[in-house]
């Protein structure tokens, strides 16, 4: 039987040891999910980060309520970098599509381009550390400084953890002989993973600017 | 490595199961649908033995770096009981070094021993061979995992070596206490400890990625996971709690590690101290151990789960029966893990967190004690009309049994909030967790090498030590951690260095000398086991294939001990579950799993 | 046979320790009577399955133990069975959860009567203070801490002046006075912990903590320090006295109010200006 057992309950609920049940588990192939295993990795590791965000944002609202807190104001700097950041998820769902589509000179550009704009987008935060930084605002200067510098970091991290596969995918768009499944695999992947950064930035920054 | 396989592959296989009345012979083996995985294969020694992506070797070296560095938590053990039994004969500890050691030997214990040798070192070596994969599924991810433990247990011992030594703020590292200077290790050895922790962390991610995806989409045809044997059932969840339980102490490990190094104020709130304000405010202390309780509470389960399913094995393997209750302990192991989510705070009963929040965690804690209470019965009731075979992993198994129940049962005192007040930071918690977690898991690992030993190297373990071994540490052990209990019912604080002058103390020292001397005897009889090991790597008693006469899937590779690649040139095909013992109406004892019905002699008859 | 005997030995030898040991808790000495009750009750109701878990297991390994002619029964599961076992361990589990959930509700319950005093933990000793004849503890604050000030008090708030100072780690208490007290700290976290009187509770900096009880027997009790606060922590004692109402007034007119030890001070001060 090929189809996927998804329903968990009903799944618990088979008697492995009865025969009617066992002629049924004979034809399993032997996977429980219709995924790829790369898919399911970036997935499962989308999941671990989004459990670290998610206590870093618990931490930040515990920690808010205490009257020490000052928020920062954000620099112009930081919207722009936003919007970098968001050209970038859009960028890169082109790359996407052209790879999909089997257009891989498009998609190389295109994906020469996503590198660029993260470059810029690290870069641009680094400008806002410095632009802090020469306003006197150091990481322990205040508690929503020390948040600030934490989630900036963290989420820097991600995007330089993920420039590394970026990196490992488009050098593959320039050697001759690539294959071309693995090749579209790698640049959907590293798709979704840019649109799930997008989305740890906007809340994270949303955040910051609602509080 | 391919991944070739794709989402319109699968719609040719859907048409036979969906036409209605066709029902497929029991025979029909369903076509290959998992491309063969390309092996990695190893051409030095260096890639065969150390840079090694072979499971099987990692697994290894998974259990072999934490049993190194667990006897070296062993050893501090025993320098905290000399001082605790013997305080004036046995003065070379100081309270600095004692405390030094009380935190070093539970981290070791609880972090770089249990979970890497179940996880890393079961995990590894057992996944593979027990749902019927050529290997994991990232290889080379699992290598580096591997290495970033070693690494992580580098730096932490590293920290034995700086100036202040380790750090002795006790396992839970409690700041703000954990980073000021009235703790030993305050200057370098918190912060060791802490990146030792995030690399572990990071590192076990890897390998948990592994487990998880190797369980859910590399299984052989045929395996279901209601037919997966419930050690790979126990990893599996353990590994989905870790996944998602580890985070939190990694968050809580850089915050503070910010708190000690750049002067931020996530912990540390106005403290007045050695004469001088500080510069930190405002910071909770509370709230780092919300998040090193969210990670600690299914720290516990991540260590109990592997150890529930794999005595689950060992018993139904050694007393030929199968196990009772099979979906009833599938169940029981998912929902205890569901649950470990929400119990976090009773480790914080007397924080001084909100009472309130007191009502709600005992109550989720106790609830816990039901389905942990079902397995408890299903194992005894396994043993029950079985035909126990007194090997020594079910020795050990029996042993697990006694202890567990017994450490069950305390946590039910310390869960009910209101019991938990007297309680609390006494010996009586040691006691508690030290028989559930530490002797009760730790028989486990026992009884699975010995069940296991053969399948690795071809040899068994030598059968007389082994019976000395089980004896002196479950009697042992058990000396050890009950009496222990009533120490904690007269009020005796854990964590003292020394208490001569009060009457809690005086009334406890013959408890305590015994209690060392046990400690002692016991920790003694582990060296016993680490020589048996070694000597019967090359001068054991060579074992026949299958010694156990088991069905799952690992005795039954064509190589004995398995080699690379596992299954040779065909992925066996699995036709049941892993328990078919004393099936009735054949007159095969045992029935393998991969061993199709038309080669059973006798039809299996219909059983309910 | 000889592995059965040993385990239902070793489950025999555990229940006469537990009946001859002459290791048992402290006679309560606080209205805390009702934690030992519940911890008795968990007592009997889980010794009850321990001893039948693990005496069943044993009589299992000795009736079931392996023989050649003997075939294992295949059951993989009897639903009825397994359906009374769940309902009979969630009741005994409801049995136990509900008496202690009671009391835990009494435990956070303060009476008004309750005389608050407050316990400050530092590195690695007690101190105390109480209210005064307002009843009221003044405000503090770690930045007000000098050595004038050792307990941060806030000198503008009127409450703090008659406010007594105890530096010293012998408490004073009134019999049958139930008292709230309450907890603070300077540097780390720290328990204040009577075994006597059974309760317990952490005390953090930054934040006030709270428990209650009513002292109920004369006697000098020790008080430990229940939460690892470093180095010291095995070494931070103090002693409580539960005192009859006379002596403990004579106890309390010996001790200092902020507001004199702040005016002795100030002469002390003006003594070696003078000089």
């Amino acid at each position: 039987m090929s189809k996927k057992e998804l329903n968990i309950f009903k799944l618990l609920a088979e008697k492995p040891w009865e025969a009617s049940q066992a002629e049924i588990d004979n034809q399993h192939d032997g996977r429980t999910l219709d995924l790829s295993k790369a898919k399911l990795g970036v997935r499962t590791i989308m999941v671990v980060s989004t459990v670290i965000f998610s206590l870093f944002v618990v931490s930040y609202s515990d920690r808010m309520l205490v009257h020490d807190w000052r928020s920062l104001s954000e620099p112009w700097l930081l919207w722009i970098n936003t919007a970098i950041l968001i050209l970038t998820s859009f960028v890169f769902h082109k790359a996407k599509i052209y790879s999909e589509k089997n257009e891989f000179e498009k998609a190389k550009n295109t994906l020469l381009l996503v590198g660029f704009l993260s470059f810029a987008f690290i870069t641009g935060q680094l400008l806002v550390w410095q632009y802090y930084v020469n306003l006197g605002q150091y990481v322990s200067t205040n508690p929503a400084n020390a948040f600030f510098y934490l989630f900036t970091a963290l989420h820097g991290l991600h995007v330089l953890g993920g420039l590394f596969f970026w990196a490992r995918a488009t050098m593959k768009l320039f050697t001759k002989n690539y294959n071309i499944f693995k090749t579209k695999q790698a640049i959907e992947l590293c798709a979704t993973y840019w649109h799930f950064l997008l989305i740890v930035w906007f809340i994270l920054f949303g955040l910051m600017i609602a509080t | 490595m391919t991944d070739e396989y794709t989402d319109n592959k699968l719609e040719t296989k859907a048409a036979d199961s969906s036409s209605g009345s066709y029902t497929p012979p029991a025979e029909a083996i369903p076509a290959k649908e998992n491309p063969e995985q390309e092996l990695y294969h190893a051409k030095s020694f260096w890639t065969k033995w150390v840079f090694c992506q072979d499971a099987k070797v990692i697994g290894i070296q998974y259990a072999l770096t934490a049993t190194a560095i667990g006897f070296i938590g062993l050893i501090l053990s025993w320098g905290m009981r000399l001082q605790l039994g013997f305080p004036e004969t046995f003065s070379f500890l100081g309270p600095a070094t004692y405390y030094q050691s009380v935190t070093m030997h539970g981290m070791i214990m609880v972090i770089y021993l249990l979970t890497a040798l179940f996880l890393g070192g079961f995990g590894n070596y057992l996944i593979p061979l027990m749902v019927g994969a050529r290997d994991m599924v990232f290889p080379y991810v699992n290598m580096v995992s591997y290495w970033m433990f070693l690494v992580a247990v580098l730096v932490l011992l590293a920290s034995f070596f700086v100036p202040g030594g380790p750090t002795g703020a006790g396992w839970t590292l409690y700041p703000p206490q954990a980073i000021l200077p009235g703790t030993p290790g305050s200057e370098m050895g918190i912060v060791l400890m802490l990146v030792s922790l995030s690399l572990f962390v990071i590192g076990f991610t890897m390998g948990g990625l592994n487990y998880v995806i190797t369980i859910l989409q590399s299984r052989t045809r045929g395996m279901t996971l209601m037919r997966m044997p419930l050690t790979i059932w126990g990893i599996f969840t353990a590994t989905v709690l870790a996944l998602l339980a580890f985070p939190a102490l990694f968050v809580a490990c850089i915050m503070m590690t910010l708190d000690n190094l750049l002067g931020t104020s996530f912990f540390m709130p106005e403290i007045f101290t050695m004469g001088e304000k500080l510069d930190y405010a405002g910071g909770s202390p509370i709230l780092f151990q919300h998040l090193f309780w969210f990670f600690g509470h299914p720290e516990v389960y991540i260590v109990a789960l592997p150890a529930f399913g794999i005595v689950s094995d060992l018993i139904s393997v050694h007393a030929r029966k199968n196990v009772f209750g099979y979906r009833m302990m599938v169940w029981a192991i998912v929902i205890i893990g569901a649950l470990s989510f929400i119990v976090w705070a009773h480790h914080m009963y007397v924080s001084g967190m909100n009472p309130w929040f007191g009502f709600f965690f005992a109550t989720t804690t106790l609830i816990i004690a039901v389905p942990t209470a079902i397995k408890v019965y299903n194992w005894v009731l396994t043993l029950w009309r079985g035909n126990i075979h007194l090997t020594i992993p079910m020795l050990f198994s029996l042993g697990f049994i006694v202890t567990f129940v017994n450490g069950g049962i305390t946590g039910l005192f310390l869960g009910n909030v209101i019991i938990d007040v007297p309680l609390s930071d006494t010996y009586f918690v040691v006691a508690h967790f030290h028989m559930v977690m530490g002797i009760a898991p730790l028989m486990v690992v026992f009884g699975a090498i010995y069940h296991w030993y053969p399948l690795i190297t071809g040899r068994h373990l030598n059968q007389t030590l082994g019976k000395i071994h089980f004896w002196v540490t479950f009697v042992g052990a058990y000396a050890i951690y009950f009496p222990m209990h009533y120490l904690g019912f007269i009020g005796v604080p854990r964590r003292y260095f020394e208490m001569y002058d009060s009457p809690y103390m005086t009334s406890g020292v013959g408890l305590n000398q015994f209690i060392t001397v046990a400690a002692l005897i016991v920790g003694f009889t582990q060296f016993i086991f680490l020589y048996n090991i070694f000597t019967s790597w090359y001068k054991g008693e060579k074992s026949e294939k299958n010694p156990w006469k088991a069905n799952s899937l690992e005795w039954h590779t064509p190589d004995y001990p398995p080699t690379h690649g596992n299954f040779g040139k065909e992925l066996p095909v699995v036709y049941r579950w892993p328990y078919d013992f004393s099936v009735p109406g054949t007159d095969k004892e045992y029935i393998p799993q991969h061993v199709a019905p038309s080669e059973v002699p006798t039809a299996k008859a219909e059983q309910t | 046979m000889f592995v059965a005997i040993i385990f239902a030995l070793i489950i025999v030898a555990s229940i006469i320790f537990h009946f001859w040991s002459p290791w048992w808790w402290t006679p309560v000495a606080s209205n805390w009577g009702n934690i030992d009750d519940t911890i008795i009750l968990t007592f009997w109701v889980t010794g009850a399955v321990f001893v039948a878990v693990c005496l069943f297991m044993a009589y299992c390994v000795w009736a079931y133990r392996y023989r050649p002619d003997r075939k294992a029964e295949y059951k993989p599961e009897d639903k009825k069975l397994e359906f009374r076992l769940t309902w009979l361990t969630a009741l005994g589990v409801v049995a136990l959860l509900a008496p202690g959930l009671v009391v835990w509700n009494k435990y956070i319950t303060v009476p008004e009567n309750a005389l608050k005093i407050e316990v400050v933990a530092y590195q690695w000793g007690w101190n105390y203070r109480l209210p005064g004849d307002d009843g009221v503890l003044g405000k503090t604050s770690v930045g007000l801490i000098n050595d004038d000030n050792p307990f941060g008090l806030d000198i503008n708030d009127p409450n703090s002046k008659d406010d007594i100072l105890v530096m010293d780690a012998d408490l004073h208490l009134e019999i049958n006075q139930p008292v709230k007290v309450e907890l603070r700290s300077l540097d780390v976290l720290h328990n204040f912990y009577v075994p006597q009187f059974r309760a317990k509770m952490d005390t953090l900096p930054g934040i006030i903590t709270y428990y209650w009880f009513t002292p109920e027997k004369k006697g000098e009790y020790e008080i430990l320090c229940a939460e690892y606060c470093g180095t010291g922590h095995y070494a931070m004692r103090g002693f409580v006295q539960v005192d009859e109402k006379k002596d403990y007034s004579d106890w309390l007119a010996k001790q200092i109010s902020f507001e004199k030890m702040l005016a002795k001070k100030e002469l002390k001060n003006l003594l070696i200006a003078e000089k």
